[in-house]
């Protein structure tokens, strides 16, 4: 196995409207994704972004680093919730370390958002 | 009311199988911000035939959608989902719990294409919240 390479951090906007058009072209109408009411209602602290928005920019930042790479396997739990402001948006930064083995590469990501990890133990395998 | 316990190992049916297109792809790609080139689909794209499974699963277990909260998202991939592939997902239930008033329900979605073959395995883990 190689040393870690520390891979050069990517950040992405998440805005409102990015959620109305993720939930039309994933097919998750979830309205705690878009409507402030039913998010607040269910004990959430408001708009959250679906989860997977979050784990498809971590895709995002994986397909930068190793463009065309085939990816093996994907995964992460939701740990904390990504709050998206009805004005403006919230930024999500994608850093990740790899090493590689026996012809692929693991990605450890860290995927934070105002300095608190969103998503648990994020890991890519792909075939670089 | 809390999830049925029997559910666990219950296969559900078959989605429609799905026709994977560039344009849905494109779709896809512009709704996390990147561009689409043409080529392999991203790797969460597989979540599309997912979800198919898991709203039909909640629609027939009477779940309400609005108090699900996805725990955890797991991908194994055979291979990438190209444009032009006919998908199917196949839901089954794997486990349940209850903590504290919310059921979390594991369920793992099989993808498989027009001859049957295996694309992609996913897991995912839904967070029931009960009422407060």
């Amino acid at each position: 196995m190689t040393a870690p390479l520390s891979l050069e951090t990517q950040t992405y906007t998440i805005t409102r409207a990015d959620l109305v058009a993720y939930a039309g072209a994933s097919g998750d109408h979830n309205p705690i994704h878009q409507d402030e009411q039913v998010a607040l209602g269910v004990g959430l602290p408001g708009v959250i972004a679906h989860g997977m928005y979050t784990m498809a920019l971590a895709a995002r930042a994986v397909s930068s680093w190793f463009p065309g790479a085939e990816v093996v396997s994907f995964g992460c739990k939701f740990t904390n919730p990504v709050v998206v402001p009805a004005e403006g948006g919230v930024d999500i930064e994608v850093a990740g370390e790899a090493t590689e083995d026996d012809g692929l590469t693991t990605v450890k990501l860290t995927v934070t958002c105002d300095g608190q990890k969103v998503l648990g133990m994020p890991k890519a395998v792909v075939r670089a | 009311m809390p999830v049925d316990q029997s559910l666990v190992g219950r296969v559900f049916p078959p989605t429609r199988p799905y026709v994977v297109t560039a344009e849905g792809i494109g779709t896809f790609v512009a709704a996390t911000g990147g561009e689409y080139d043409g080529g392999p689909a991203p790797a969460t794209y597989p979540i599309v035939l997912a979800f198919d499974a898991m709203n039909a699963f909640l629609e027939a277990e009477s779940l309400d959608l609005y108090r699900i909260v996805h725990g955890e998202q797991k991908f194994g991939y055979e291979r990438p989902v190209v444009p032009g592939d006919v998908l199917t997902a196949t839901l089954t239930v794997s486990s349940l719990r209850q903590i504290g008033g919310n059921d979390i329900i594991g369920t793992t979605s099989e993808i498989t294409d027009g001859s049957g073959a295996l694309v992609c395995s996913t897991s995912a883990t839904l967070v029931h919240r009960g009422e407060a």
